[in-house]
């Protein structure tokens, strides 16, 4: 990432406000000339994290490609708030065809454009129902392949669009439609689940990211990293759900940033399968500052917290610091994560 | 570009197919293997990897449902686009099938007809494509390797013209895996016929459109109108074509319907694909016997050219559907359709459910079954060279039968007469 050095006086923040930076140094949603590629208008609700983090992607891509570039969307959350026929939210080429064939379409779409003679940045896009479970087939044979696509991952870690039921991305003992808060182990049981990115850099493909709504600077840059690649491109970004996860939608930013901070969604940057860059937790915080703030995960703190439960996700989020190497104590992420 | 060599020549029925595609000038292929079609994409996989059709992308895709898809998107980017199917392959398609008809992309996909399991069978009959009939999807029967040649060409004008996907159905082995003599044309010829492609939407950044938006009840209604209009259209647009290709290439190709011997028959067979030629065959014979018959093939199923197919059968006092396919507990599907072509004439419509699973359907049964029809000696639909006794004995087991088998296992037992062995223990 561009760093500059600066002074400012702000204490207990990790924050900095654009105007301390020089104008090429600003994140493309500072500027007034962004694209609002996901235009204002759209049915999102209010704190709609998948909203914010399309806003910021596609936002980066335009600015990174000149805006040369075409979205190809999956069903979902974003393709229903966004297109209430006749109106779009979308300044810019889009097309929606299937809930589970956004990476073939997308890479149908690139191979016209190659074939046309045309330099265009294709992206495709879903939610984590679209792209973990139903149309995990079409994306690993489009990393497979190397086809020239750019995928968008916006993980709320459940099928919002149709009333909150598991995905493969739901986490352990989440409530949701269909992981009902009952039972011997309420919620989604431990062991579940897949970690798609890692099983995108299982791929080789040249270039994988994580990234998250709560760190805007962090995400611009990998988006603008990744227009700057040819080939098959991932970027996972966690989006909280106030809907689906009980949230108040003015905590969407706090709580992606708990998930970063605690460790139980790392960021990082891989290529061609190896990992290359993790970003460093600056101030680390406790699971529980994650999962407190979530209806989803009131069952655990009732007047008999589920202690056991805790710390296992505690756990979870420790061994992450440890694989990726996220406190300062670990100077560099560890060599061998290999998969 | 292309590199073939015009005129006659004895090719696979396939091969034919490749070649008309690449003369075609597709610019993306997608590719996913199945019986009985892939050596069609096998051959136009060659064609690209040697830079014989440059510039055309082939992408070899993890599944039909992919193979579709990459071709939604790549027609949408305004790409002339193609690919290959069969049976399973369709169906597991189906979700795409739909979407690319209702996007209204003009895609051309073959169908090596071929039975859909279980029990799974790779032979030909018209399961496959009939399941997806009322996808929104053009549907034309070739009869001949020429006609499949000729009709794929015809496909992309008609597709484009249209902005309607089509599919051209050929019966698979029968026709995909024939050697037979084809006119291949020149590509002067096919270039003089078919323009280059000029989507009517397209995805592009400097003009930027939301293509797939959601559409309420508040106007669905009327776009799924203007996909029925479009196949409204076709009945014209496909006759046209068809006169515009004999102007061009010399022969008769494609088209809505067409007759043999039908001008005084009093019974009128309808049949689609290559069946047509036992058929006339069997009119020829029965014919030489004094019988007053004669035969109706029909190319275009989707549209259902009701006029037209009203005006080449309303002279008959019997008509008799023979048709590839089973709909469970109805009967047969071309018959039901065609009774509505029918309607109000009063005329006996008999139906010969034939070839199911690649059952040959031999001259003489055809000839025998036709003859039982005209002297009323026939059930209704009438299953041609049925093991009945097969059948009967399958009927009374069930339910008695201890032995944990299936009931295709049991009739397969019945009619081969050989005792599955028993298991080791």
């Amino acid at each position: 990432m561009k760093s500059q050095r600066l002074k400012f006086y702000q204490t207990g923040t990790f924050t900095v406000g654009n105007r301390l930076l020089s104008d090429e140094m600003r994140s493309v949603q500072a500027t007034v000339d962004r694209n609002n590629s996901l235009n204002s208008g759209h049915r999102a609700c209010q704190g709609c994290g998948e909203a914010l983090g399309a806003r910021y992607a596609v936002d980066a891509v335009m600015r990174a490609t000149n805006g040369q570039a075409i979205a190809v969307n999956a069903t979902g959350c974003l393709e229903v708030f966004s297109t209430p026929f006749p109106e779009s939210s979308w300044r810019l080429a889009w097309l929606h065809s299937l809930f589970g064939n956004a990476p073939a379409v997308a890479a149908g779409v690139s191979a016209a454009m190659r074939v046309r003679g045309k330099k265009v940045t294709v992206i495709g896009q879903g939610g984590d129902g679209g792209t973990v479970d139903i149309g995990f087939g079409c994306l690993s044979g489009m990393f497979e392949r190397n086809d020239d696509v750019l995928y968008i991952c916006y993980d709320n870690e459940a099928y919002m669009n149709t009333g909150v039921q598991r995905s493969g991305s739901t986490p352990p003992t989440a409530i949701t439609a269909t992981t009902q808060g009952v039972g011997e182990h309420p919620g989604q049981e431990f062991g579940g689940g897949k970690n798609a990115p890692r099983i995108a850099m299982a791929h080789g493909i040249p270039y994988v990211a994580t990234a998250s709504v709560a760190d805007l600077r962090d995400l611009e840059e990998k988006v603008t990293t990744a227009v700057g690649i040819r080939g098959a491109r991932y970027i996972h970004i966690h989006v909280p759900c106030p809907l689906g996860w009980g949230s108040d939608p003015a905590l969407t930013i706090q709580i992606a940033r708990a998930a970063v901070q605690s460790g139980l969604f790392p960021l990082y940057e891989a290529r061609h399968g190896r990992l290359v860059k993790a970003t460093k937790i600056r101030r680390k915080v406790p699971v529980t500052d994650y999962l407190q703030p979530q209806k989803r995960f009131a069952h655990l703190f009732g007047k008999t917290p589920n202690v056991a439960a805790i710390d296992r996700i505690q756990a979870i989020a420790d061994a992450n610091i440890e694989d990726y190497g996220l406190l300062d104590s670990h100077e560099d992420p560890p060599i061998s994560l290999q998969i | 570009m292309s590199t073939f060599m015009p005129g006659r020549k004895q090719v696979e029925g396939s091969h034919a197919v490749a070649e008309a595609i690449a003369l075609s000038r597709p610019q993306v292929i997608s590719c996913y293997p199945i019986t009985p079609q892939t050596h069609i994409v096998e051959g136009l996989s060659a064609m690209v990897k040697s830079g014989a059709l440059s510039p055309c992308e082939f992408m070899n895709v993890e599944s039909e449902f992919a193979a579709l898809s990459a071709l939604i998107g790549a027609s949408a980017a305004g790409a002339r686009t193609y690919t290959a199917t069969s049976s399973q392959g369709l169906l597991f398609m189906a979700e795409a099938v739909y979407n690319a008809s209702g996007l209204g992309l003009p895609i051309v996909m073959t169908i090596g007809n071929r039975a859909i399991g279980a029990p799974i069978n790779i032979w030909n009959d018209h399961s496959d494509s009939m399941a997806l009939r009322d996808s929104g999807w053009i549907q034309l029967h070739a009869e001949s390797n020429q006609e499949a040649l000729d009709l794929h060409i015809q496909a992309f004008k008609l597709a484009e013209q249209l902005s309607c996907p089509v599919m051209v159905c050929m019966d698979g082995f029968i026709l995909t895996h024939a050697y037979e003599e084809v006119d291949m044309p020149s590509q002067e010829q096919v270039d003089a016929f078919l323009p280059p492609f000029v989507p009517q939407q397209v995805l592009d950044p400097s003009d930027p459109i939301t293509i797939g938006a959601m559409v309420g009840p508040d106007a669905y209604m009327e776009v799924r109108y203007l996909l029925h209009h479009k196949h409204l259209q076709a009945v014209e647009v496909i006759e046209n074509l068809r006169k515009e290709f004999k102007r061009h290439f010399g022969r008769d190709s494609g088209g809505l319907v067409s007759s043999y011997r039908a001008d005084d028959a009093e019974t009128l067979v309808l049949a689609m694909g290559s069946i047509n030629g036992t058929i006339r065959e069997a009119v020829d014979e029965m014919r030489d016997e004094g019988h007053r018959i004669g035969s109706v093939k029909l190319c275009s199923y989707r549209p259902f050219p009701l006029e037209a197919l009203r005006e080449a059968l309303k002279g008959a006092k019997r008509v008799i559907i023979l048709e590839k396919n089973l709909a469970t507990g109805l009967g047969g599907i071309l018959a039901s359709n065609t009774r509505m072509a029918l309607r109000g004439l009063n005329t006996p419509v008999n139906t010969i459910i034939a070839g199911l699973g690649g059952r040959p359907i031999p001259k003489k049964s055809v000839v025998r079954a036709f003859r039982q029809i005209e002297t009323g000696e026939v059930e209704e639909p009438h299953f041609l060279d049925m093991n009945w006794p097969a059948i009967h004995e399958a009927i009374n087991n069930r339910g008695l039968v201890k032995r944990r088998e299936s009931e295709a296992q049991r009739v397969l037992r019945s009619v081969s007469g050989v005792e599955v062995a028993k298991p080791v223990r």
